[in-house]
């Protein structure tokens, strides 16, 4: 147990002092409300971490509660000269809202509405902290959807998939979180408030909607979002089809993509990770098999039997052992909720996991694969792949145990591994998950230094005293802005 | 409170998370399965304290990581980490949106338990002992009380009361107290108790049931627990309603009361033995905060040599009402019930129990009845147990999220499969100057399966 005197709940005994002076506390309470702040130290505990290992005390966390109390925040941070760091739900994976330099969490959680869907022009305004998933389902009546769907689609909010430039299953066909953002309000490092982008997919003069999206919460922070939304399509088939090998696996991918057909989504699982989706209690997926392929494939009913039937020719050719179709909506619901949920499922095998997002030419999938391989049993350590095979964005998860004395270290470097050999492939460190803190160190890599400064003047210009999510993307011998 | 956390340094100079395992707090069997949790945040959205007030220790990941912390030695049980555990609601949507199948409410009650036990005021374990040891457990005492209470309903006192509220007329800290009252479920006319052990099947005989009884539904809706009898029995089953059955231990259990519960487990355990196990097809039970709790005996006495066995046996037995009746199938003549209604999915029996098609079966089995879905059938109302009681500022915030979502069907007419959810939603209508509606799935068959019978006797 802890050291001192156990707690005696009902006495009013409040453990944890504040971190930040006080004086800063009650401003903060007087902008957004005494309800709304977190500064006791042992309550910002559970804003210490995001959906993967890195870890970093907040000395405050408020919600917001309007894009106004954003600007009075900021312009609070400023004067105190606190670094400020935006937070959707926490579901990053690269340690994008982790506080690794202090300072003031700014929670979206209560920014949730909806503002506007405008059927007609397929488009909808979305405060920041509106789920992902919750977009999709209030535009479903109305035959739209938001299409970028990172697997965390039913937690993860709008603001942290703009931050992130997020991707997921079905960016195959349709792209990521850029291509679908048309136009952001911000708030800068100033406290004032800007609008980029419009309604549009292209505006006069610079695009900084794009250079906004993927920033990670370094430029600005983002507290309203014009997206675009797409039509439901008339008609989709969903395949599953089981490979003995991880190799026949991705010759099939290689070979769908190569014969001119893009799937909406192309996915692999390898055969620990069907075992951990099974322990967890999800139904339907073959037993015993080293790959699955899941794929998806959407269009007019008409043209949708004949691409069916290629594929299904190209995977039965590449030792496919078994295909199934998903029957009813049910069915390919259960599949991918089995393939969005895969990651966490993993708990089943080890408490923690790790998990690379490299990119690699689809071509050279078996060789980054194999390499998978060699570094599981280099360090002794299981590693479970779960990723878009039609991108080239391999999810090599590296399942540990935290309280096994040393073994995050070796995992850190074992990442490392993969993620070299996905840069010599001719890959880069990242497909949607962000640099964070978690890639940073290898920004070197791919970029020169001359590139990292072109980066960091942009940086300086949004931020030139450096407030903003600071610590992340740039190595950390890099001089701060 | 020095209390270090331990973090490591890694390769290239980040900082991660290191744990030292187990110190305390938590057994090994429920650190274990906690430790399934990766905190990916798949389950935030789904939280009914979360989507209320934004906060990551309302959260079931932040929970766990705050049980964790706690049970690592790395974090104090202060009052501010007892604030978050108590908040949550246990409504375990949490467990249906893990992709882990981490076993939250398992988890939770373990953690409260600790804290009931080991970090709770006098007056708290006090008021614990009261109700979960020295009330709810009792028939009679909890009919002794219904007396009482139901001679002051009829007082005129709750109307005054009603009238000095809608003026604010108390001191704020006297007018929580005094909404609590006005909160209070009208009770039934009778409390539940059946003349005889075994109520005789209608017509011939197709299975012979146990019937639970619990504890709440006697007092409060005795109606409906006299209808589950008449729709069995109407449907060809024997019901067994043992006398020295008890309250069925879920109120203690999920308050941190274990070996309450655990009591009351082996009293309910050794009631239906008597009968026989091997006679009973079924122990039907109709409300879903009950269901769940008496399907987990196996897992409540699984380290007690005498019951561990018995009790796993019993466990596979309880079958929710809705469960049986779907799966045997409805033989009596079912009437005309022309009425529109929305199902709200019990979170312990969508959650608790993954029963979320038998009732609306049933409900669309009776003739003329118009199920209008509402949306987000599945979430919390925010009634659990005694939360309402306990919480009623948060208890209230879910209220309204759901209430909306109610109204919007069309209908004011809710159906659900457990007492809490029928006081709270009764509340909220109340409320909103509706009419009280709120019916249990049995009390609409028994309504049609009466004007069934009663039209097969006119032919």
């Amino acid at each position: 147990m802890p050291s001192g005197q156990p707690g005696r709940w009902g006495r009013g005994r409040l453990n944890g002092a504040a971190i930040l002076p006080p004086p800063l506390v009650g401003e903060l309470q007087a902008i957004v409300g005494k309800d709304h702040v977190l500064w006791r130290h042992d309550e910002l505990r559970s804003y210490e971490y995001d959906g993967s290992i890195d870890v970093g005390h907040p000395e405050a966390v408020v919600l917001v509660g309007s894009r106004d109390e954003v600007v009075e925040v900021v312009k609070l941070a400023q004067r105190y000269g606190k670094p400020v760091v935006p937070r959707g739900a926490g579901t990053g994976l690269s340690g994008g809202a982790v506080l690794s330099h202090g300072g003031i969490a700014v929670g979206f959680s209560r920014l949730r509405r909806i503002l506007e869907i405008d059927e007609q022009n397929q488009r909808a305004v979305c405060e920041p902290g509106v789920v992902n998933l919750d977009l999709t389902k209030a535009t479903t009546p109305l035959g739209l959807y938001y299409a970028p769907d990172p697997s965390s689609q039913g937690a993860c909010t709008l603001g942290g998939n703009v931050a992130e430039n997020s991707g997921g299953a079905h960016c195959l066909a349709y792209g990521v979180t850029t291509n679908h953002v048309l136009g952001l309000e911000l708030v800068l490092a100033d406290g004032s408030v800007v609008n980029v982008g419009g309604q549009a997919v292209d505006v006069p003069g610079y695009d900084l909607t794009g250079l906004v999206v993927g920033s990670e919460g370094t430029f600005a922070i983002v507290t309203k979002i014009t997206v675009r939304l797409m039509r439901i399509q008339e008609g989709v088939r969903t395949l599953l089809a089981t490979f003995d090998t991880i190799d026949d696996a991705s010759r099939a991918t290689s070979s769908i993509v190569a014969a001119g057909i893009i799937p909406a989504a192309l996915e692999m699982m390898d055969g620990l990770t069907i075992q951990a989706l099974q322990r967890a209690g999800h139904k339907g997926l073959p037993s015993g098999a080293q790959a699955v392929l899941l794929v998806e494939l959407e269009g007019m009913p008409e043209g949708l039997s004949e691409s069916t039937a290629a594929v299904q020719d190209i995977l039965l050719q590449c030792g496919a052992a078994e295909i199934r179709t998903a029957e009813t909506a049910d069915e390919r619901d259960r599949l991918w909720k089995a393939r969005k949920g895969a990651l966490g499922a993993l708990g089943q095998i080890k408490p923690n996991y790790y998990l690379q997002d490299g990119v690699i030419p689809r071509t050279r999938l078996l060789e980054v694969l194999r390499t998978v391989t060699e570094v599981s049993e280099r360090y002794g350590l299981p590693i479970a792949n779960v990723f878009h095979a039609g991108d080239g964005n391999i999810h090599p998860c590296i399942v540990f145990d935290q309280r096994v004395p040393g073994e995050t270290e070796k995992v850190v470097a074992a990442g490392g591994d993969i993620l070299r050999k996905c840069v010599e492939l001719g890959g880069t460190l990242s497909g949607e998950h962000g640099i964070g803190l978690e890639k940073q160190a290898y920004m070197t890599w791919i970029f020169s230094p001359v590139d990292i400064a072109a980066m960091l003047a942009a940086k300086r210009a949004f931020d030139p005293q450096g407030l903003l999510n600071p610590g992340k993307i740039f190595p950390k011998d890099t001089p701060a802005p | 409170m020095a209390v270090t956390e331990p973090k490591i340094e890694t390769g290239h100079g980040n900082v991660v998370a290191e744990s030292p395992g187990l110190q305390g707090f938590l057994n090994e069997r429920d650190y274990e399965a906690l430790v399934k949790c990766v905190h990916c945040g798949l389950c935030l959205n789904e939280c009914p304290t979360y989507r209320a007030n934004g906060l990551e220790p309302d959260s079931p990941r932040g929970r766990l990581y705050l049980i964790r912390a706690v049970s690592e030695g790395t974090l104090p049980v202060s009052d501010e980490v007892v604030d978050h555990l108590q908040l949550c609601l246990v409504c375990r949507a949490c467990e249906t949106a893990c992709p882990s199948n981490v076993q939250f409410g398992q988890v939770m009650e373990a953690a409260r338990h600790e804290i009931l036990t080991h970090h709770s005021s006098r007056a708290r374990k006090v008021l614990s002992w009261l109700f979960f040891r020295q009330l709810f457990p009792h028939p009679q005492r909890l009919k002794r009380i219904g007396q009482v209470l139901r001679l002051y309903q009829k007082s005129p006192f709750p109307r005054l009361m009603a009238w000095v509220l809608g003026r604010h007329l108390l001191p704020k800290k006297l007018e929580r107290l005094a909404l609590m009252e006005q909160m209070a479920p009208q009770l039934s006319a009778r409390f539940f108790e059946p003349a005889t052990e075994r109520a005789p099947a209608q017509g011939e005989r197709r299975y012979t049931v146990g019937m639970i009884s619990g504890c709440i539904m006697p007092l409060a809706f005795a109606e409906t627990n006299e209808a589950t009898v008449r729709v069995l029995t109407a449907n060809g089953c024997d019901v067994i309603l043992p006398r020295t059955q008890r309250c069925c231990g879920a109120l203690a259990a999920h308050s941190g009361d274990g070996d309450a519960s655990a009591d009351l487990a082996r009293a309910n355990i050794e009631a239906f033995e008597a009968f026989g196990f091997d006679n009973l097809d079924s122990i039907i039970i109709n409300a879903a905060g009950c269901g769940a709790q008496l399907k987990n005996y196996g897992h409540v006495l699984q380290d007690d040599p005498r019951y561990a066995e018995r009790a796993a046996r019993f466990a596979a037995k309880v079958e929710d009402v809705s469960e049986f009746l779907a799966r045997v199938g409805l033989t009596a003549p079912m009437g005309e019930v022309s009425r529109s209604v929305t199902y709200q999915d019990a979170c312990h029996l969508v959650h608790g129990q993954k029963i979320r098609a038998q009732p609306r079966e049933l409900l669309l089995s009776i003739p003329g009845l118009d199920l209008v879905e509402m949306r987000d059938a599945s979430r919390c109302c925010g009634s659990a147990g005694i939360y309402n009681i306990v919480h009623p500022q948060m208890s209230m915030d879910v209220l309204d999220a759901k209430m909306e979502n109610v109204l919007a069907t069309g209908t004011d007419c809710v159906v659900a499969g457990n007492p809490g959810c029928l006081l709270q939603f009764n509340l909220g209508l109340k409320q909103r100057g509706h009419q009280p509606r709120a019916v249990h799935l049995v009390d609409l068959l028994d309504e049609s399966i009466q004007k069934g019978v009663a039209a097969g006797r006119e032919q």
